[in-house]
């Protein structure tokens, strides 16, 4: 199979120029003129991601050429974005117009730079993705604590907005979840591949679904208690739902059986009931969930409305949209500053805006483009390890554009998650980015020659070396 | 900036925004179909014979030529393989190409070749044997359409 790499490197250019082309226009709505050096921010970029790119043709040269552009793509109009909204409140105030480092543009450009040296490092690092299960133990474990540290921290140190989900340590806070959501991908893979005959073999057949003997529950029921716990302490149900939803598709990857996907969504569906339920009657660490579901259930209710932490985003982010109807005010020209916390949470709302519905439905399928790739990743690669890591990460991208999209759009209720590779914030470019670099990683072993090579393919005596000439081959297992 | 260019650039953005979305499918379709006309990859099975003449493409000489390799009875009923140019390793050898967990499958029982152009059928000394239709199958044998190859519970067959 061929590298594809000038393929990435063609896709990378026009992704860059729509980067530009959307500083330009921004430019021309909001300043009135295109400044001589709209093309800087967009230029910038395309030096960051042409050096990953150069990592990528050294080191994983037969990985997904789609993965790279498309994420690009998505961080670039990110910082646009920003940058856009840094413009406009210079301007509101009578401000000249902000420099390109100045303000949250310029900081999530900073951001995107360490993160791709991060993705880079990671590239460099890790030549084969199998290695990673050596660690698996270690990395659950520091992914549990990366979960526990926000909840078990005081509130002045990891409390942002109502949700514990950080640690604060002067200026400075990183979102650990954010991280912890990647270690524990290698650990539920790790896991299941040692577990998956017992798992998918050992059932009782039940209702026509084959139900896992109890004993095997156990894993289920303690990382669901355990997202339950970041539910309560952390007043989180989005990574909440997050690990969960992880864990019970890792499963269902596993061991092909959808009697996991069946008591996963039972028993998620029943903590969350149960939540709402103890909200309305004890209060306490339960309130704010109820609060959340009271806003979901009628958001443009004057009670919800005019309560302080009620629906008034949420309100002004579906006003927002709706401005925005099916093409958009055009980038620049809408007024995102309407919209709280519209350079995290709510960036697809202001987005939306401005370009509309016809332009936010190729953003989700340029993510719905990125999610594929992964599976296709998952789906090629031969070895079980790779399949779950690959199947899992590409699943929680997905997840987590559902999980906030889903909340800003009032279709679930609404939870702190970060748009992947758009918001501003370092934690979660850093780990979404990090989280490619993996799925690069396993996608040059799934499409690589090493793969369809050279002749190790004799079982004979000797040491029997795995068939490696399988990797990647155009043999592909469809289930009925 | 005049009304008409602000227009144009609103909706230009938006539809170079297609267009890349397009562009990426393109791609990714290209990727897809790439494998399946690309010659450089045949593997070439030792132990059955020498290399496929480069360069030429495994043509059929008589009758369909073999896409699929269908399960039809034993645990994994019903599994496809669409088979591409590479052999199909059979076994309980988890990086078997059809993982088979049957008790009277060995770890790498069978596989099954391309040759040219028709799919040859190998034992890799399996304790219990490999069976085509109803014979023991002792060297590389040539595989018909439609006829049963069996291993253990397993039964297998080429389907066009």
């Amino acid at each position: 199979m061929k590298t594809q790499r000038n393929a990435e490197l063609g896709l990378l250019a026009f992704a860059m120029v729509l980067v530009a082309a959307y500083g330009a226009t921004v430019e021309a709505n909001r300043i009135g003129e295109i400044t001589p050096t709209f093309w800087v921010p967009a230029a910038l970029l395309s030096v960051l991601f042409l050096g990953l790119h150069v990592v990528v043709r050294f080191t994983a040269p037969y990985a997904d050429p789609v993965l790279i552009p498309a994420v690009a793509l998505i961080n670039g109009l990110g910082v646009g974005f920003l940058r856009r909204l840094d413009i406009g409140d210079a301007l509101s105030e009578k401000l000249p117009v902000p420099g390109i480092f100045a303000g949250i543009g310029g900081r999530q450009l900073a951001w995107t730079l360490g993160s791709l040296i991060l993705a880079a490092i990671l590239l460099l690092l890790v030549r084969d993705h199998k290695v990673i299960s050596r660690y698996a133990y270690t990395l659950g474990l520091v992914g549990i604590v990366l979960v526990m540290i926000p909840a078990v921290l005081p509130s002045s140190l990891s409390e942002v907005n109502g949700a514990k989900l950080w640690i604060r340590l002067g200026g400075f806070s990183i979102q650990p979840g954010e991280f912890a959501k990647l270690a524990l991908v290698s650990f539920f893979a790790y896991y299941l591949v040692r577990k998956r005959e017992v798992l998918s073999l050992a059932s009782k057949r039940f209702l026509g679904i084959d139900f896992p003997r109890g004993r095997d529950l156990g894993p289920v029921v303690t990382v669901w208690l355990l997202s339950l716990l970041v539910l309560v302490f952390e007043k989180d149900l989005g990574t909440a739902l997050l690990y969960f939803g992880l864990f019970v598709v890792t499963l269902y990857v596993a061991t092909e059986r959808a009697s996991w996907l069946i008591i996963g969504l039972l028993l998620f569906f029943g903590g969350v009931y149960l939540a709402y339920l103890l909200g309305a009657s004890v209060g306490g660490p339960f309130a704010n969930f109820y609060d959340r579901a009271q806003v979901w259930l009628d958001p443009f209710a004057l009670s919800n409305y005019e309560r302080l932490g009620g629906s008034y985003q949420l309100v002004q982010s579906l006003l927002s949209l709706g401005t925005g109807g099916l093409f958009g005010s055009g980038p620049g020209a809408g007024s995102p500053r309407f919209v709280p916390e519209v350079q995290t949470d709510f960036i697809f709302a202001g987005m939306g805006e401005e370009i509309g519905l016809f332009g936010l439905s190729a953003l989700l399928v340029v993510y719905l483009l990125i999610v594929e790739r992964g599976m296709r990743a998952a789906l090629n690669v031969r070895d079980s390890f790779g399949k779950l890591v690959a199947g899992g990460l590409a699943f929680t991208l997905g997840l987590q554009v559902f999980v906030i999209l889903g909340g800003i759009t009032g279709l679930i209720p609404l939870t702190g998650q970060t748009t992947p590779f758009l918001s501003a914030g370092g934690s979660s470019l850093m780990a979404n980015w990090l989280l490619i670099a993996m799925l690069l990683r396993i996608s040059n072993a799934a499409r690589g020659p090493a793969a369809s090579g050279a002749g190790s393919d004799r079982p004979g005596p000797g040491p029997k070396k795995a068939p490696t000439q399988l990797h990647g081959a155009m043999t592909e297992v469809i289930q009925p | 900036m005049p009304e008409f260019v602000l227009t144009v650039a609103r909706f230009g953005f938006l539809i170079l925004l297609w267009i890349f979305v397009f562009t990426v499918v393109g791609v990714i379709r290209r990727d897809l179909f790439a494998g399946v006309r690309s010659k450089s990859i045949v593997a070439s099975p030792r132990g059955v014979g020498g290399a496929m003449p480069a360069g030429r493409p495994a043509k059929v000489k008589r009758g369909k030529a073999a896409r699929q390799l269908v399960v039809t009875a034993g645990q994994l009923a019903g599994t496809r393989i669409t088979l591409g140019e590479l052999p199909i390793t059979i076994g309980r050898a988890e990086d078997s190409t059809l993982v088979i967990t049957d008790d009277f499958a060995s770890a790498r029982h069978a596989r099954i070749v391309p040759r040219d152009g028709g799919w040859f059928v190998e034992d890799l000394g399996s304790t219990n044997g490999t069976y085509l239709d109803r014979g023991k199958v002792s060297g590389p044998t040539p595989v018909p359409l439609g006829v049963p190859i069996r291993i253990g519970r397993t039964s297998l067959e080429l389907r066009p």
